[in-house]
């Protein structure tokens, strides 16, 4: 501890008990471990002495942002250092020519959300947590948003990335440029690698210039399928909307039960959609996604014609995980993703487990991307029910997979799904994943026990 | 299992568990933003209170100390996806904090008898101490100190709180309002709470609040003898003391009003005070002779603003005084009571004033009850912030809801030598009112003033010699 204090000084370190408790968690439901301390440093050079100071010690690091994960990516493990980051939060560069901006990992989403509007641009990936988690976590766990579909997630906004080592050698991986094969595209390999293989201390995004308009309608229907339909007729209609989210009728009550907006409490689903861009073609998008919606059998189907009509249409959707996260004492929120065509039958299956297993599953989620948000409303003091939950999570995961889609779409496997991962991969790329692994981080230093097992 | 048990133990453990720390109040907590360390956030400080619920953990200094950082401006209440009741928490929290005994030493232990346990719930000695204190002030001793730099030789931290030093009012809101005041036309019945500490500094805001319900045809009771709203003693680990005042607010209003099944409403002016009082059904649910009337108070406490929303404002017709304001939110009220638009809505009624918006309008001054006091440090920043936030605005008044926000910004306006005066927006809509119309302005000054309807004891409508002030 005192090479560490030496290191970062006495106030960036900490220890004691109270300090500790609230580093044990993050936004995952019923994990805790207490770390062995916490530290914040603000230099490259400090994470790269920390790392020599970990290997010295043989004491693992956790990299931690604002721990809003939901895989528990950022959980501790026994008497490890968590190195957090929220310190290095300075903006380096704001470059509207190339369109990039230089960040330091601890930046706030949303903060290089607002820095790029305010250039006119725009920075497209926006995780439900953006309002504070950090940038260097959204790149560590790959995060997506609602506008997958249209715009694709983290990933594709990386340009380059300033990586430490487990050996606490720093690196530079990608540049500027937007075409650029010299070698590997090795910053691929760190992100969405759940802070395992090295630690993210600056990043170069692309941004994207700002659509004029956005347009937004609001439909209801009376059977799933119609839903499905609906938004299948308008991706094959050549219409990629920048929004197209969806609630289930559990969803639906939960909401109407807490905002009181006048939702039809007998609507199977709801989906909420946007299109964004030039206005020409936004207005004829917006006639068409209408009119299909409607060919498509919508009970209703409402088109905004204001900026204050856009957001109270979006109360909705906006509201939904706040609506679930107070029907029940645990939140339990999972991202089961399927290819798009196979989402009706998905979502008819989760509510299936649900009756058979007697819990309650409200879903909600990204239609667009099949990214599905099938959320447990349960209570983890119920230890006979988390046995359920458990037990349907696994049928609704092997069902996911047997439809070609995967355990999770934008939250990581971490800890929570780390055990299903074997089953989803198959053939042999999880050993493949070991060996990148073991030649990055031979030690085994760097968050351990996270994704799979050595 | 504890010997004695923690009210964090007693405490309905789905309060704790209903924390996801999903990590939203974040960005949103003052104390977090300064810091940037979890212990110094609202889901940091739940998880440390879960850990002792969960028996893992005792009540430490530390813990003290933390709950005592936080400043209970339930800025997290708002952005909590999952209606974390933090509120509730907090108090409980600091009761067993309290109970512990483990802040306790000499002097914080007198410091809290004197305010906490014996002047706050005495209102005829508070009121003592506060005609004491503008005696002093009135006849130029706070001056005579001041201008001989004596105050140079107090102690730093007593330098510092003497420049805090309200200005105490000759007049207390009993003198300015009668028990029962009525309109000509009465459509509703309220009830008017006047505070403890705004009785002595802001009395005359209490008689604008009478007047404006007035001119909305209330007919207004005014209990003479008010107590505290017992906010500090709730918010200070004096959960008891906090139910003595909740019980003796109730019954001195049913004796003003006949009962309070006879009035429409209960009104308070005070964001932070309304915010404790709508919760009286939820402090004395387990009391046998106040619970039910409780519930009927909290169900008719509202604020001013809100009140005067859902009654319908009433324009003045007066003839328009340009004023740019800016308004500055009391947490109790946007983030307690969640009222945020009537306050907006009523300073648009008033003719000629333009609203301002600052920026961050609802994050916490500093005030915090009594932070202010007890954390000088961060107070003084989160003030500095709020400060440079309303300078932006090129506004000339301050709006503010709240006596702890308007002592606070008045303080630091006053030191920074600026000229923004700070004002309830209910004061002026009162003023407004209280300007001539159109049409009077064609007539006589004597029948405009023998027509004013404000003028309810036959002197200065404010009833308040506006030059006292000015010693």
């Amino acid at each position: 501890m005192n090479e560490l204090i030496s290191l970062l000084g006495a106030g960036q370190v900490l220890t004691r008990q109270e300090d500790l408790i609230p580093y044990s968690f993050d936004a995952t439901a019923a994990l805790r471990q207490q770390p062995g301390c916490v530290v914040f440093p603000r230099t490259v050079e400090e994470v790269a002495g920390v790392l020599s100071v970990a290997r010295a010690k043989h004491m693992p690091v956790v990299t931690r942002g604002s721990g809003t994960g939901l895989s528990g990516g950022s959980l501790p493990s026994l008497n490890c250092i968590v190195l957090c980051l929220v310190k290095m939060d300075r903006v380096l560069k704001l470059d509207d020519k190339n369109l990039t901006m230089l960040v330091e990992p601890g930046v706030i989403t949303q903060k290089i959300a607002e820095l790029a509007d305010g250039a006119g641009l725009l920075y497209p990936p926006d995780p439900g947590s953006m309002k504070i988690s950090t940038i260097g976590g959204n790149i560590a766990e790959n995060s997506g948003g609602l506008r997958g579909l249209k715009y694709g997630v983290t990933r594709d906004y990386v340009m380059g990335l300033e990586v430490v080592m487990a050996d606490s050698r720093v690196v530079w991986l990608g540049s500027q440029c937007v075409k650029d094969v010299a070698g590997y595209s090795m910053k691929d390999v760190f992100i969405g690698s759940e802070g395992t293989l090295g630690i993210i201390t600056k990043a170069l995004l692309k941004l994207v210039p700002k659509p004029q308009m956005k347009k937004t309608l609001l439909a209801t229907f009376k059977r799933m399928d119609a839903a499905a339909a609906t938004v299948s007729a308008i991706i094959a209609d050549k219409i990629i909307p920048c929004t197209l989210e969806f609630l289930d009728k559990v969803t639906i009550r939960c909401v109407e039960e807490y905002t009181h907006i006048g939702l039809p409490l007998d609507a199977e689903a709801l989906l909420l959609m946007e299109t964004d861009g030039h206005p020409a073609a936004v207005d004829d998008e917006v006639r068409r996604m209408e009119q299909i919606a409607r060919q498509n059998g919508a009970d209703s189907v409402l088109v905004a014609q204001s900026a204050e009509e856009s957001a109270r249409l979006a109360i909705a959707r906006r509201s939904a995980f706040s609506a679930l996260a107070r029907a029940s004492p645990t939140t339990i929120l999972e991202d089961a993703t399927v290819p798009r065509s196979e989402l009706a039958k998905m979502i008819q299956f989760i509510q299936e487990v649900g009756a058979r297993h007697q819990l309650r599953i409200a879903t909600f989620g990204h239609m667009g991307d099949g990214n599905l948000h099938p959320t447990f409303l349960t209570d983890e003091r119920d230890a006979a029910e988390m046995e359920r939950v458990e037990q349907a999570m696994q049928e609704v995961f092997d069902y996911a997979i047997k439809l070609g889609g995967t355990i999770t779409g934008e939250h990581g496997v971490g800890i929570a799904k780390k055990k299903f991962l074997p089953r989803a991969l198959g053939d042999h790329s999880l050993d493949l994943m070991r060996q990148l692994k073991r030649t990055l981080d031979p030690e085994g230093l760097l968050n351990p026990g996270k994704i799979f097992d050595l | 299992v504890r010997k004695k048990p923690l009210k964090l133990d007693q405490l309905d453990y789905s309060v704790l568990q209903q924390c996801m720390h999903c990590g939203l109040c974040l960005p949103t907590c003052p104390t977090y933003d300064a810091t940037k360390v979890e212990r110094n956030s609202p889901r940091g400080r739940i998880s440390l209170m879960r850990a002792i619920a969960d028996g893992e953990m005792e009540v430490t200094k530390i813990f003290g100390e933390e709950m005592y950082y936080c400043l209970g401006c339930l800025a997290c209440a708002t952005a909590c996806p999952a209606g974390v009741n933090y509120a509730e928490l907090f108090e409980v929290a600091r009761t067993d904090i309290e109970n512990s005994g483990i802040l306790a030493n000499r002097k914080r232990n007198l410091i809290r008898w004197l305010t906490v346990k014996f002047i706050f719930v005495r209102p005829r000695i508070l009121r003592l101490v506060g005609r004491m204190l503008y005696f002093y002030q009135a006849f130029g001793f706070q001056n005579l100190l001041r201008a001989t730099k004596f105050t140079a030789l107090l102690p730093r931290r007593f330098r510092e709180l003497e420049a805090f030093t309200p200005l105490v009012r000759r007049h207390f809101s009993d003198a300015l309002i009668k028990e029962i005041e009525s309109p000509a036309q009465c459509r509703f019945r309220v009830g008017l709470l006047t505070g403890c500490v705004q009785d002595l500094i802001y009395s005359e805001l209490n008689r604008d609040t009478a007047d404006v319900l007035l001119a909305h045809d209330c007919e207004v009771f005014t209990p003479r003898l008010q107590n505290c709203c017992g906010s500090l003693h709730a918010h200070n680990g004096e959960l008891e003391l906090a139910r003595e005042m909740a019980r003796r607010n109730i019954t001195a209003l049913e004796r003003s009003a006949g009962s309070l099944d006879e009035l429409d409403a209960i009104i308070s002016n005070a964001g932070g005070c309304g915010s404790h009082l709508k919760n009286y059904a939820h402090l004395l649910q387990d009391d046998p002779v106040f619970a039910r009337r409780a519930v009927l108070w909290s169900a008719k406490l509202k604020d001013v603003h809100e009140w005067l929303t859902t009654i319908g404002i009433r324009c003045p017709e007066s003839v328009p005084q340009t004023e740019r304001v800016t308004y500055h939110e009391s947490c109790h009220l946007c983030h307690g009571q969640k009222v945020t638009r009537p306050p907006r809505e009523l300073l648009r009624a008033i003719p000629g004033l333009e609203l301002v918006e600052m920026a961050e309008s609802n994050w916490c001054c500093g005030s915090a009850g009594i932070y202010n006091l007890t954390q000088p440090e961060m107070s003084q920043q989160l003030l500095n912030r709020k400060l440079g936030h309303i300078y932006k605005t090129g506004a000339t008044t301050v709006a503010s809801a709240n006596p702890g926000c308007s002592l606070q910004l008045e303080a630091g306006l006053r030191q920074a030598g600026s000229s923004i005066k700070v004002v309830h927006p209910v004061s002026l809509l009162a003023s407004a009112f209280r300007r001539p119309t159109k049409q009077q302005l064609n007539i006589s000054p004597q029948e405009l003033s023998s027509e004013s309807m404000f003028d309810v004891q036959g002197k200065h409508p404010n009833g308040v010699n506006f030059d006292i002030w000015l010693i």
